[in-house]
């Protein structure tokens, strides 16, 4: 209000053939603010930024950049304006240097000076406060580095609206906070960043500003401070937060003296060490640890997805050999891979088959599912998952990465497994599908199934696990039961137990 | 007809939608050009059987070859994101084995063409594992995998017959190249009918087709979803070289000969283009077999149409050139999608005049 308005978006509406993705919806970015972009998926986020960009061409309302319209037909338009969008998934090219990346396809002229080039971006970087030189090879430095060269690009071509596309969801906690400090460095210098992202915790910490959206509509514009977490939580839910609250009380996790479902002793993959693991009957157990620290790899090892190289493994008392994915399969096991896009779905397929899929590679080649069998499946996990898709037929890919996770979701419950491992189910999803991930799970272990349930959000583990398996380094480093889960606790737990480090911090 | 143009421009346009259009252009074109290139007539040849003759049914009974090696590379080409190249040169070492085992015996019987054809689906099989194994195993590009057997494969025929062009005369190799007695339809035709029903069971009875498709699109996940990539796109040119040895009984019992140098010419490079024509990506994925069977038959049309126009055969693979990049184009993703754009919002604008007449 009283700094200067940037960048006005009025009455923006987007169709899509059956769809009314925006409807009205009025976005204002001021100079020098930090502007968190908020909703479920399907809200209208990514929309909204793909009108601004020029992805999208609006069907109704207008731009305004410093007070002039603008008409923005192309991503090309977009960054001649000023407008940049540096996205989650890195768009450079790894194999050429930091400062060709920067500087590839805005050089005029045929002949370039390679060594002037790097010396330009050397300066950038340093202004930037980056950890990077021009001379190195982009694929080399760490996602981190990437997103801000990527950044640093954005800003070398004279942009003043900067648009983060979930720009954290892969980065540790380390790189997050360096991530952040570039942010509020660019927002001083009176950039005005579009910050998307999925994690409440970071939105509280750098951004002034929310706008949530929610079925396509704008729910509102508020101050950060005028808006509680709660409260924040509720209006991109749009219901309130009783459920949310209540789960996380109710739920008593006892350790019920149940058998042993799964006993592995010096189980190792090309990817881990060595490491032993058990888990009883409807238990919900977690992995938790630093990006890095062997907890995917782990859970990879006891599916068998990597190359399993020793280890002898107990399902129900019984030996058994898991080698491969399907060997797992056979035994009850369900797999829920991190990277839901490389590892998950089949993008092209229908929500059907990929509902499927897990089911029939089980019943084998030659027993295919009849037609109308498949219907019926994806029909009922449709309804019981509160799948959200135009219909069975919709290819997976064109759904919300929520969705997307429950079709996965859908196709390991419809196998029926004793024992369902969940690495980050709720990653990049929205707050609503998380909740309702989190029941489920608890569901499925009264029900007698037991779960590996990762996540990086230590309070989401609190919240569902009775026992914390803590990695560092590619080792177990602890063991949390009880009381002994909270929080501080776990952190403790990863750093070495010494909470001097906190503090050097 | 409102169904159909429904059906072929559902939300965006149908994987079959061009070449239909295209079969459909070239038979105007051709109805324009000359109203009796389609009378289909009876003649009796040689043996005194009435059969069918005519402009159209020579080209579906010549493209009948490349049909049937279309389906196979559909397959190759879903499963593993490239295409075989050396379809034509296994073919003629099919052909070479077929004709080989035909002469070993004394007379030819139906039990010895059944052991001959056998015998080179066997062969055309190991040559396709091999290749199978280049590409599923030691992750070679199919492309480059394949150049090997194209490069040396009609050597191979060569030395399987020791360089002769041995002939075959029997009524059984006749009735296959061209009509069993009292049957007016070419055998060849009846051949692709049969593959093409064999695929369709196979699609039906087994879950084949899913399982490609995900190895095509995401072989990542499809590996975690326990299915076994490698044997998948083993699985696939071993099919196709069940299609190949097809292919090459069906040229060599059309003209009684294995002529090494020439059986199926070039064939590879069409085969790969009917898979194209037909819709399918040749980036590997989802896939539609008939899409391919269609395309064959697009591009043997347009042989046949330029030869009835009296183009000279050195002429034709040029302007056979000209409407393949035109078919090409219209098929690319890009015109694709503003085509489907701009049908939409005449569909759409049409639905909104409805409303309006009766708001």
């Amino acid at each position: 209000m009283q700094a200067e308005i940037l960048l006005q978006m009025k009455g923006i509406d987007k169709k899509f053939p059956g769809v009314l993705a925006l409807n009205g919806v009025d976005f204002t970015l001021r100079k020098g603010e930090i502007h968190a972009l908020m909703g479920e998926n399907g809200a209208g986020k990514s929309t909204l930024i793909k009108v601004l960009t020029g992805v999208y061409q609006k069907d109704g309302g207008e731009i305004m950049l410093e007070g002039k319209v603008v008409s923005i037909k192309s991503p090309q338009d977009a960054q001649n304006s000023g407008i940049s969008t540096v996205y989650q998934e890195i768009t450079l090219c790894p194999n050429l240097t930091v400062s060709e990346n920067m500087f590839i396809g805005r050089e005029t002229g045929s002949f370039i000076n390679a060594k002037k080039r790097e010396k330009r971006a050397d300066e950038i970087l340093q202004s930037l406060g980056i950890p990077a030189r021009g001379s190195m090879q982009l694929g080399d430095c760490s996602l981190a580095v990437q997103q801000m060269v990527a950044i640093a690009r954005a800003v070398d071509m004279n942009c003043k609206v900067l648009i983060l596309d979930e720009p954290t969801s892969s980065l540790d906690d380390k790189e997050v906070n360096m991530l952040f400090n570039l942010m509020r460095d660019l927002k001083s210098k009176g950039v005005g960043i579009i910050f998307v992202t999925h994690f409440l915790e970071q939105v509280y910490e750098v951004s002034d500003r929310i706008t949530v959206l929610r079925n396509g509509e704008l729910v509102g514009e508020y101050l950060i401070e005028e808006l509680p977490r709660v409260a924040l939580v509720s209006k991109m839910i749009g219901k309130d937060l009783d459920e949310l609250s209540a789960l996380s009380e109710s739920e008593e996790k006892e350790n019920k003296e149940s058998e042993v479902l799964y006993e592995a002793k010096g189980l190792s993959s090309s990817e881990t060490k060595s490491f032993d693991f058990s888990i009883k009957k409807g238990e919900v157990n977690g992995f938790t640890g630093l990006l890095g620290s062997g907890r995917s790899e782990s859970v990879r090892a006891i599916f068998g997805a990597d190359k399993v190289n020793s280890g002898s493994i107990k399902i129900k008392g019984k030996d058994v050999k898991i080698n491969k994915p399907i060997d797992a399969m056979k035994n009850g096991i369900g797999y829920l891979a991190e990277d839901r896009k490389r590892d998950g779905i089949i993008a092209e397929l229908s929500v059907r088959e990929n509902i499927i899929l897990a089911m029939q590679v089980m019943n084998g080649m030659f027993k295919p599912i009849s037609k109308s069998e498949q219907e019926a499946f994806a029909d009922e996990y449709i309804k019981v998952l509160n799948i959200k898709t135009a219909s069975k037929e919709t290819p997976v890919g064109s759904l919300s990465g929520g969705n997307q996770q429950k079709v996965i979701l859908a196709r390991w419950l419809l196998t029926h497994p004793d024992y369902l491992i969940l690495d980050e189910p709720t990653r990049g999803i929205d707050v609503g599908t998380k909740l309702e991930i989190q029941k489920l799970v608890l569901k499925l272990a009264k029900e007698g199934v037991s779960v590996t349930f990762i996540s990086s959000e230590v309070e989401e583990m609190l919240r569902t696990c009775s026992r914390l398996i803590v990695m560092r380094d590619r080792n177990i480093v602890g063991e949390l039961k009880g009381k002994e889960l909270s929080q501080e606790q776990v952190m403790k737990t990863i750093a070495g137990g010494e909470a001097k480090n906190e503090k050097d911090n | 007809m409102k169904k159909i143009t429904k059906k072929l421009f559902q939300g965006s346009l149908s994987q079959l939608t061009i070449p239909l259009i295209a079969i459909a252009l070239l038979l105007i074109f051709n109805l324009i050009r000359d109203p009796g290139f389609f009378s289909i007539g009876i003649s009796h040849n040689n043996d005194g059987n009435a059969v069918l003759a005519g402009n159209l049914i020579s080209i579906i009974n010549g493209a009948s070859e490349l049909a049937v090696l279309a389906m196979g590379m559909t397959l190759v080409t879903a499963a593993c994101k490239g295409q075989d190249i050396s379809v034509g040169a296994a073919a003629a070492i099919a052909g070479s084995v077929f004709v080989k085992v035909l002469k070993a015996g004394s007379s030819i019987s139906g039990l010895t063409v059944l052991l001959a054809f056998l015998s080179a689906c066997v062969v055309a099989m190991l040559f396709g594992t091999f290749n199978g194994i280049l590409v599923s195993v030691f992750k070679i590009q199919p492309m480059i995998a394949t150049l090997i057997l194209y490069t040396c494969g009609r050597s191979i025929a060569y030395w399987i017959n020791g360089g002769a062009t041995p002939t075959v005369s029997s009524h059984i190799i006749t009735a296959i190249g061209s009509f069993i007695p009292g049957i007016p339809i070419p055998t060849p035709v009846l051949i692709v009918l049969f593959v093409a029903i064999l695929f369709r069971l196979l699609f039906h009875f087994t879950s084949l087709e899913l399982f490609t498709q995900s190895v095509g699109i995401n072989q990542s996940a499809a590996r975690l979803n326990g299915i076994n990539p490698t044997f998948i796109k083993l699985l696939s040119f071993i099919i196709l070289g069940v299609c190949v040895a097809v292919a090459g009984t069906i040229g060599v019992s059309r003209l009684g000969l294995i002529n090494h140098e020439t059986l199926l010419l070039d064939v590879e490079m069409d085969t790969i283009l009917a898979v194209a024509i037909g819709g399918n990506s040749l980036g590997g994925g989802k896939f539609k077999i008939s899409g391919s069977i269609i395309g064959a038959y697009v591009i043997q049309m347009l042989t046949i149409t330029l030869y009835a126009m009296k183009v000279s055969s050195t002429d034709v693979k040029a302007y056979k050139a000209i409407v393949i990049v035109i078919l090409v184009v219209i098929g690319s993703p890009v015109v694709k999608a503003r085509l489907s754009k701009l049908i939409n919002s005449i569909f759409s604008k049409k639905k909104e005049t409805v409303k309006g007449v009766q708001g």
